[in-house]
């Protein structure tokens, strides 16, 4: 159970501009900047959730995940983790949480990995039974028979993902933070990882959250998101919720010869257009589909088209747009 | 020369920015040579007579030394250059429409100077006032510091051209690190980092100033204290010219063949 | 204890991975402090001893000085390069580990490379033993050990609180060089040579002289005040304001981030 409630934290960041007088007044005086990474921010996560955490560059992510994991002590609010506060329990903490970061490694890079996982095993104190269960499960899982031999730094990119992901759960975490864990990944990896991340979730009821870029990442895993953005929670919810305000919106993709019109009926955006093929988004709460063809061959002639959802990342986008974020 | 003038800018620029560090800098120099000059004041007191430079003199010589340790230092090397060569993404600066070497040679320089500028001043005031024998004095006269203008930039001429050899080097060695250390260690020493060249014993200081790591700070040091001054002065900035061309010339070769090397192979 | 062993062997398997480049490093390394022993030789030489101490004396007081600092640098490298591990966020990284952070950061590094000087501090300290003037009992050995010991508290602590710092600035931090590698080159000679006020200050604030200058004499016969001989015991006191002193900045650091 993680229980967030009004997290708030502000930094200082020196301002620094440019050009040479400038550059000389700061060697007497510097200005600062007051950034709030974090304003007011709640939610709560339950046992065995599976959460999208999600917002632009800077929405303050990463210091959710940081204060989440006691590296980070807030300016005010509390946190609640099975009933502790990360950062005033910083041992007792880490002990029941596991952290991959896609751009990070933990392994250490000129030893084989499974000389690493054993160090992880000592640094944890791991008992050897578990141990061993464990790392006989995700090597079966993971598929790392092959390669746990290897040094790190002749791993590919996808197979030392996946040993970053074992060495995080050796010592069986009741929590997981995955930060980008597909980042860079080819697409037979990326489902590799998220399928195991699933089986994981199905079967140990592990929590994991998990921040991403990528919205194939939360359509495959996640039921509920959390979107922030300048430290503030927006959208908190079921995936479904999201996806059904998108239901009432059609893209439609035009070829065209002609001129394309100015001026587009009352709830059509154009969102690219090109001297011979357009993409529109349409509001079917506003104007149907098939009034929209018909204006539009009336007015050119249409060599083809085709009418799609809106796909998720759109809807983030739009959303972003909406929160003027 | 536009192009390098505002290379030159940038550098000074973000050099200004770090005010502590350059405080810090400054502090940390000022008391290393205070301790030297502490050092060699027990030497003078032990036995006055076989000390080969008189002490005023030699605390002028050791201020200098301090003011001038970020442009005259040898082993300061830019991360970035050698991150780039062993990394192989050098072949991307081929792309720039300047050569190579100049560009180098241009960025190693200015890095250098605009770190001095921002460090000597302080160091030569506070040293100037001084009590005397202590401080640093002016120099011995008008010619003297005229000859230590124009010694002074050879020496760093020469400076530079040896980290650009240690960068053509590098192109040839996997690891640099071990032959690098090597290679500022022997400078260090040689250049009268660790001790002036005029405490070496007389039977090899002929040789050690005949070399070009003599030229990069002993030289004009020396000139500016008086220590070296008339026809040997003279004597001394042909020398430093010679090596200053000779450097250049090699380091240019160097890094010619080293860049042919990066075309061939693709880096 | 057994888990630092184990990372030990991490870090010494790691090495071994570039065998060239690590045995190239041990010779350069051999090599810088080869260059500050000829100074020793080229000052003495002109004037047969500095400050009182011969040859054969500074030569022993330099050894015991390079080799705490080899050792302390071998083993406490993590702090010597802490701003690096802060600002590329290994950090943070090695905060998600169960561990006591001092450990962390001291498993995190291991500079083996600093071994050639330890092997030519030793080569020194071969030869200086016996020409010193020192007839050695058991006592003088241990303090001797004792000496060294003290040398690698001192200067742990003087990194200790170079990482602490960085907690706060990574601009300022060059200052520290002149109580470490200043120490390391300086500190060649006893610290007495360089006056009153430096040995004072070596002594009551930085006790860097606690583990050279007087109970070196004490070694020497120049002085045999027993408290000369313990002297190096304040080294290790030296060390409780550097953990506080780490210990405040790891707070700081948690409420700020990077």
């Amino acid at each position: 159970m993680i229980q967030v409630q009004h997290l708030t934290k502000t930094f200082r960041v020196a301002r620094r501009s440019g050009g040479m007088k400038a550059a000389a007044k700061a060697l007497f005086r510097r200005e600062y900047d007051t950034i709030t990474a974090l304003n007011d921010l709640s939610f709560s996560i339950d046992d065995g959730e599976m959460v999208g955490y999600i917002g632009p560059n800077g929405a303050g992510k990463s210091s959710t995940i940081k204060v989440l994991s006691g590296i980070l002590t807030p300016d005010s609010g509390s946190c609640l983790i099975d009933g502790r506060t990360p950062w005033k329990d910083r041992v007792a903490h880490v002990r029941e949480i596991g952290v991959v970061f896609g751009q990070r490694s933990q392994l250490w890079w000129d030893v084989p990995v499974a000389d690493s996982f054993e160090l992880i095993r000592d640094i944890y104190k791991i008992p050897d039974s578990l141990y061993r269960k464990n790392v006989s499960e995700l090597a079966e899982l993971l598929n790392l028979k092959d390669i746990i031999r290897t040094p790190a730094r002749q791993l590919s990119l996808g197979q030392r993902m996946r040993c970053e992901i074992a060495a995080s759960l050796l010592h069986s975490p009741k929590i997981l933070f995955l930060d980008e864990p597909t980042i860079g990944l080819d697409a037979v990896s990326k489902i590799a990882v998220r399928d195991f991340i699933r089986t994981l979730n199905r079967e140990q009821k592990t929590t994991i959250i998990l921040t991403t870029h990528d919205m194939q990442d939360i359509e495959a895993l996640t039921e509920r998101i959390i979107l922030i953005g300048k430290g503030k929670v927006l959208l908190d919810g079921p995936l479904n919720d999201l996806k059904a305000a998108g239901n009432d919106h059609r893209s439609l993709t035009v070829a065209f010869k002609g001129s394309f019109p100015e001026t587009l009926p009352e709830g059509v955006t154009c969102s690219e257009r090109l001297s011979e093929r357009a993409v529109l988004t349409v509001d079917t709460a506003v104007i149907p589909v098939s009034e929209v063809i018909a204006s539009l061959s009336r007015e050119i002639s249409i060599d083809d088209l085709s009418v799609s959802g809106v796909g998720i990342e759109e809807l983030v986008v739009d959303l972003y747009r909406q929160y003027r974020i | 020369m536009k192009g390098y003038l505002s290379l030159f800018r940038i550098r000074v620029q973000s050099g200004l920015q770090y005010r502590i560090a350059a405080a810090a800098g400054i502090a940390t120099q000022f008391a290393w040579g205070a301790l030297r000059i502490l050092f060699f004041k027990a030497l003078y007191e032990t036995n006055p007579a076989a000390l080969p430079m008189e002490l005023p003199a030699l605390c002028s010589y050791i201020w200098m030394q301090q003011a001038f340790l970020a442009m005259f230092a040898s082993w300061t090397v830019d991360k970035d250059l050698l991150d780039m060569i062993s990394s192989g993404s050098v072949a991307y600066q081929l792309c720039r429409p300047m050569d190579l070497y100049t560009n180098w040679f241009i960025q190693s320089f200015s890095n250098r100077l605009s770190r001095m500028l921002l460090r000597c001043l302080p160091i030569l005031l506070v040293a100037a006032f001084l009590p005397y024998p202590y401080g640093l004095l002016l120099p011995k006269s008008p010619l003297s510091f005229l000859l230590f203008l124009i010694s002074a930039p050879l020496g760093g001429v020469t400076v530079v051209s040896l980290t650009m050899i240690v960068y053509g080097i590098t192109f040839f060695t996997l690891d640099s690190r071990g032959f690098r250390t090597v290679i500022f260690t022997a400078a260090d020493f040689l250049t009268g980092s660790l001790l002036p060249l005029p405490f070496f014993p007389e039977k090899i200081r002929p040789l050690v100033q005949l070399l070009p790591f003599a030229s990069i700070q002993d030289a004009p040091l020396r000139i500016y204290t008086g220590d070296i001054a008339g026809m040997a002065a003279l004597q001394t900035l042909a020398l430093q010219l010679f090596w200053a061309i000779v450097m250049v010339l090699g380091g240019r070769l160097l890094m010619a063949r080293a860049l042919r090397n990066v075309v061939v192979q693709g880096g | 204890m057994r888990l630092y062993l184990k990372f030990l062997g991490i870090h010494v398997r790691s090495a071994m991975q570039y065998k060239s480049s690590f045995f190239a490093t041990v010779f350069g390394q051999l090599l810088t402090s080869f260059s500050a022993l000829l100074v020793i030789f080229f000052v003495t030489e002109r004037y047969n001893e500095v400050g009182g101490f011969t040859y054969q004396q500074i030569l022993l007081c330099a050894s015991v000085v390079w080799a705490a600092f080899a050792l302390s640098e071998c083993f406490f490298r993590g702090f010597d390069m802490f701003p690096s591990m802060i600002g590329n966020g290994e950090f943070d990284r090695a905060l998600l580990r169960p561990c006591n952070e001092i450990f962390l950061v001291l498993c995190s590094k291991l500079e083996l490379t600093r071994l050639g000087r330890l092997i030519q501090a030793a080569m020194m300290l071969i030869y200086a033993l016996p020409r010193c003037g020192v007839s050695w009992t058991l006592p003088r050995i241990l303090v001797l050990v004792f000496m060294l010991l003290g040398g690698m508290a001192a200067f742990s602590g003087l990194f200790l609180i170079y990482a602490a710092l960085s907690f706060f600035t990574l601009d300022g931090l060059e200052f520290m060089n002149i109580f470490t590698d200043g120490g390391r080159e300086h500190g060649a000679y006893p610290f007495a040579v360089y006056g009153k006020p430096v040995l004072t200050l070596l002594t009551c604030i930085i006790p860097l002289a606690c583990f050279q200058y007087w109970p070196l004499t004490w070694l020497l016969g120049q002085n045999n005040s027993l408290l000369c001989a313990l002297a190096p015991a304040a080294c290790f006191i030296f060390l409780i304001p550097c953990v506080l002193l780490w210990k405040f900045g790891l707070r700081h650091y948690k409420s700020t981030g990077s």
